[in-house]
């Protein structure tokens, strides 16, 4: 359908976006890698030389490296589990008919505009304190031991806190993808019989299918670099050590720059990993 | 009458345009620490005596390292002045990014600096940076939960007392708990407490060949005493409290004793947020008879990055915020009390400040304090609760965070040791030691 | 709709959602609430939850110690001129991806989003250095570009899906009319267009408004927003609940408040513009 002239126009309104990122893209990467090969030292007089894959050996063999690699998956895929499935129960009681809905979505979605910093600080103190904290409060009303959150359920706290930010966003994209469902459709299986789980979970789940790959999608970009959470509340202690904060670590704490640029490199894998088996999925399912 | 006050209005023009003249807007990193947080509500004074404005930026502790440390490294240039501890000194200048402090003149008194504290601010005997306060640590207690165990801390407790009066003080329906220490990980956080008190125990971070000591039965001694004690004593969820989480149990009265800064003293003692401030004794970090007490020695000072276009006016801002005349000022307005303490030694021996409860011990207690000796076997390393190499901050948040997991539950003191052990024997051996 | 609902099965629904509803709110609520009390109310045993002394002194003191509405201003500036830049480099690629596409067009929106998930610590050190560089540190121009940038992909995705859903056949009926491109574009296009560019916009505002890795790093005292606002409250001395309610309500209510005003959009943006 379309012309030549009208190709070489597009190719130049699509120029500005592809060449920014392009560029955004390459020259930190060119620097992190650059970097990565060097042993580079701030606090000990900065560049002291190529240093081959010593980093990259280093990062790798180090005894925080997998168990980091670990958290990230924890948390990564602990939030999603728990946003699509709070998400889609949550939709699925959004859509049926009451009063003030408009409301009750505003109180829903409002976790959203919540900073991360905030998030995690005011769950941090106000409500994961175990002397202070209101679910202490709760428990000491119900005569059991608070529980001091933040250590013994150290993994489990972070994907509350993320998963409070990031459910309202699953919710609202599977509200929507539930409203299209055609109603026809659930009364003709409601007239012949089909119990309403049946016909949930024939009708409205494969229905759903498409908004829940969008919510993986999105999800994923932004949970595979939680920063803040972590940061504020346990500083990647008891086991919450995701590998965004092992090169934080590495970077600022330990001033090494080579090292945590290697990192930084094994990061990009990992996240062109996921990026892959991701697209693969989204590939089909964003057809339309 | 009228020609004295177009007189006086002149003389002010005078003033105004020859300040003017010079007036900088000096950009300064801070901690959010309450001392820090009064001097930003004395900016007028300085503004009005030397015409330069100052913008503050104010940080949480972790935040404003992060800062500040990738500022000066890669030589961004975004501060004029720069709040930094003992431990950032030395290796700093060293790199020779601090302007040297030696040339404040006579009226500034460097000599009455506190010697400990100004030993710790130099490199090769000269000062970068101006002590704002220093600090030891000190044993806070509840008197009259001491007298209702039906005990008596004596000036110089050892940990053995310690541990047998928290044990006794200790009330958890009540929500009373007998000791409150730092666990939240971190090098400035347990690592801290844990490596002064290791001295006391006779551990050390290094021997005189940078050999990591993690597997010596003195640092076994010291963990597992740390634990259990905080176990029995302490409250619910101690491997997440540090500093501000033990001030908060402290000041609601939950905690009978709390081994921390002496610059807590002042805020445990104040009736405005402390529910106890009248109930309040002070002794010396406890020993273990060995020759070391568990006291360490820091001080938060001001420093002037190299390369800073407003040299002068950031000495002038660092001459004004470390004088004698900006105690007197703190002590005008908000008591004596609330001066920053630890850093001058005329404050010490001021009639007015002598009045102040724990004036007497916080002197005591940083004279006890040796970062040039600080062990009972030799190392290597100068300072009290950390070792002034590059690589401690990186190295001991790690170590802080198996401690801070061990006391948690979550590994044994030997795990956390093993582990320990490693991780600094590789990355000691990274940076080519 | 031929279902008939019965009343009491409505006002199930509606107490079951409210309930819901409110608990997922509560820790805003709370914190809210929170910023009102002494101190001393705020951590007491058993909670007060509704009945106590309202008071404003911590606002008060809040206010006192930084100045709220420089930061506050930074703030719009850096999310709303990232956004603007944003649309502006973003609406022409999307628009030509939607109405011109090619067999690379989805790879190529595929390969804008994998941009997002470089880890930001990773090139932390090389970013300054070139900030440096260019004296872009603690300016918000810096910010303003470096947050476009971060959030470009996801406005190209968005406009694209929703420029998709705009007919070929109208442009095409338009242009029969004798319409020119000129026209085409102002009275065809921009008003269907704008209902899906107000979504983007909103959320990239907020997504911008949130960022606080770079916005913390990269700036001092002029540029500061009340990211780095907030991150002066995290841990204070001694009590403490009561001055960061009142810190972390003011740093999220310009924001809540946007999202209240703009539900309709906000809505649709909220769900990137993938779902119909």
């Amino acid at each position: 359908m379309a012309t030549q002239q009208s190709r070489s126009a597009a190719r130049i309104m699509m120029a500005p976006a592809v060449i920014l990122l392009l560029g955004w893209m390459l020259v930190p990467l060119t620097m992190t890698v650059w970097f990565s090969f060097k042993k580079y030292l701030p606090l000990r007089g900065g560049d002291l030389g190529w240093t081959g894959f010593d980093n990259y050996v280093r990062f790798f063999t180090s005894s925080a490296f997998w168990p980091s690699v670990q958290a990230t998956l924890v948390i990564v895929g602990g939030v999603l589990a728990i946003t699509i499935v709070f998400g889609v129960l949550l939709a699925a009681l959004l859509n049926q008919p009451m009063w003030g809905r408009g409301i009750v979505r505003i109180l829903v979605i409002a976790p959203f505009f919540v900073m991360p910093t905030v998030s995690a600080l005011v769950w941090k103190n106000m409500f994961m304190d175990p002397v202070n904290g209101l679910f202490a409060h709760l428990w000491k009303l119900f005569g059991a031991e608070p529980v001091s959150w933040l250590s013994e359920a150290s993994l489990e706290s972070i994907i509350l806190i993320v998963s409070w930010q990031w459910l309202p966003f699953a919710t609202l994209i599977l509200l929507t993808a539930i409203q299209s469902l055609d109603s026809e459709q659930l009364e003709a299986a409601e007239m012949d019989g089909a119990p309403p789980l049946k016909r949930f979970g024939f009708i409205t789940l494969p229905h759903l299918s498409r908004a829940i790959t969008v919510v993986v999608l999105i999800q994923t970009i932004f949970l595979l670099s939680i920063f803040a959470e972590i940061f504020v509340t346990t500083q990647g202690a008891f086991g919450t050590k995701t590998l965004t904060y092992l090169i934080y670590q590495r970077v600022l704490e330990s001033q090494n720059v080579g090292l945590g640029s290697a990192g930084g490199v094994y990061a990009i894998i990992l996240a062109n990993i996921v990026a892959i088996f991701l697209m693969r999925i989204v590939g089909k399912n964003l057809d339309t | 009458m009228s020609l004295l006050n177009a007189f006086r209005a002149a003389t002010a023009l005078t003033v105004l345009v020859s300040t003017s003249a010079f007036a900088e807007t000096l950009t300064i990193a801070t901690v959010n620490n309450g001392d820090m947080i009064r001097m930003q509500g004395f900016t007028e004074d300085f503004t009005a005596k030397t015409g330069h404005e100052v913008e503050w930026v104010t940080l949480e502790e972790n935040v404003l390292r992060q800062r500040v440390t990738t500022d000066i490294s890669a030589k961004g240039g975004q501060f004029d002045i720069m709040t930094i501890g003992m431990y950032e000194t030395p290796i700093w200048a060293k790199n020779e990014w601090l302007v040297p402090l030696d040339d404040l003149g006579d009226e500034y008194d460097a000599g009455d600096i506190l010697p400990a504290m100004a030993g710790g601010l130099s490199y090769e005997g000269t000062l970068y940076a101006a002590p704002f306060y220093g600090e030891s640590s000190m044993i806070m207690y509840r008197t009259d939960l001491m007298e209702a165990a039906g005990m008596e801390m004596p000036d110089a407790p050892t940990w053995d007392f310690v541990a047998e009066a928290a044990r006794a003080m200790t009330n958890k329906d009540k929500e009373i708990y007998g000791i409150c220490l730092r666990g939240k990980a971190g090098w400035g956080e347990n690592m801290a407490f844990l490596t002064a008190t290791g001295n006391a125990f006779g551990a050390r971070w290094f021997d005189e060949d940078w050999k990591p000591q993690f597997d010596s039965e003195a640092w076994a001694n010291t963990l597992n005493f740390y634990i259990e004690l905080l176990n029995d004593a302490g409250p619910p969820g101690a491997s997440n409290n540090g500093f501000n989480e033990n001030l908060s149990l402290f000041q609601q009265g939950k905690c009978g004793m709390w081994i921390d800064a002496t610059v807590a003293a002042s805020f445990v003692t104040n009736p405005d947020d402390s529910t106890v401030a009248d109930k309040v004794g002070f002794a010396l970090a406890p020993d273990t008879g060995l020759g070391r007490r568990s006291n360490w020695l820091w001080a938060w000072a001001l420093a002037i990055p190299a390369g800073t276009q407003k040299e002068d006016a950031a000495k002038e801002f660092v001459k004004w915020a470390t004088s004698k005349e900006y105690i007197e000022l703190v002590a005008a307005k908000d008591g004596w009390a609330n001066v920053p303490p630890g850093a001058r030694k005329s404050l010490y021996e001021n009639e007015n400040y002598k009045e102040v409860p724990f004036a007497k011990m916080t002197l005591e207690s940083i004279l006890s304090a040796d970062p040039t000796n600080p062990t009972i076997d030799p190392v290597p390393y100068v300072g009290v609760q950390f070792a002034a190499i590059p690589e401690f901050a990186g190295i001991a948040t790690q170590v802080g965070q198996e401690f801070s997991a061990a006391l948690a539950g979550q590994q044994t003191a030997e795990e956390a040791l093993a582990k320990a052990q490693a991780l600094t024997a590789d990355e000691m051996e990274a940076a080519g030691y | 709709m031929a279902r008939s609902v019965t009343t009491r099965r409505k006002t199930l629904n509606t107490l079951f959602a409210w309930a819901v509803g409110l608990l997922i709110f509560f820790p805003i609520l709370w914190t809210i609430l929170t910023s009102f009390k002494t101190e001393a109310q705020a951590i007491s045993d058993p909670p007060v939850f509704l009945f106590f002394d309202w008071t404003l002194e911590n606002y008060a003191a809040v206010q006192e110690r930084s100045n709220y509405m420089r930061f506050l201003w930074n703030s719009v500036i850096i999310a709303g001129g990232s956004t603007l830049l944003g649309l502006i480099i973003a609406i022409p690629a999307a628009w030509s991806m939607a109405f011109v596409p090619s067999r690379h067009t989805k790879d190529i929106l595929l390969w804008m989003l994998s941009t997002k998930m470089l880890p930001a610590v990773g090139v932390l050190y090389p970013i300054y250095l070139i900030f440096i560089r260019m004296g872009l540190l603690d300016t918000k121009t810096g910010l303003v570009v470096v947050l476009m940038l971060i959030n470009l992909p996801i406005i190209v995705w968005m406009l694209y899906t929703y420029f998709k859903e705009i007919p070929g056949e109208i442009l095409e009926a338009a242009r029969m009319d004798g319409a020119t491109l000129k026209e085409e574009i102002l009275y065809v296009l921009t008003p269907m267009a704008i209902p899906g560019i107000a979504s983007t916009l909103l959320l990239n505002v907020i997504l911008a408004w949130n960022e606080a890795f770079w916005t913390l790093n990269l700036t001092a005292a002029k540029a500061a927003p009340l990211t780095a606002f907030i991150a002066s409250y995290s841990s204070p001395e001694g009590l403490f609940y009561a001055k960061l309610s009142a810190a972390s309500t003011m740093a999220i209510a310009p924001i809540l408040i946007l999202g209240w005003f703009s539900q309709k959009q906000l809505v649709s943006g909220l769900t990137f513009g993938a779902v119909k």
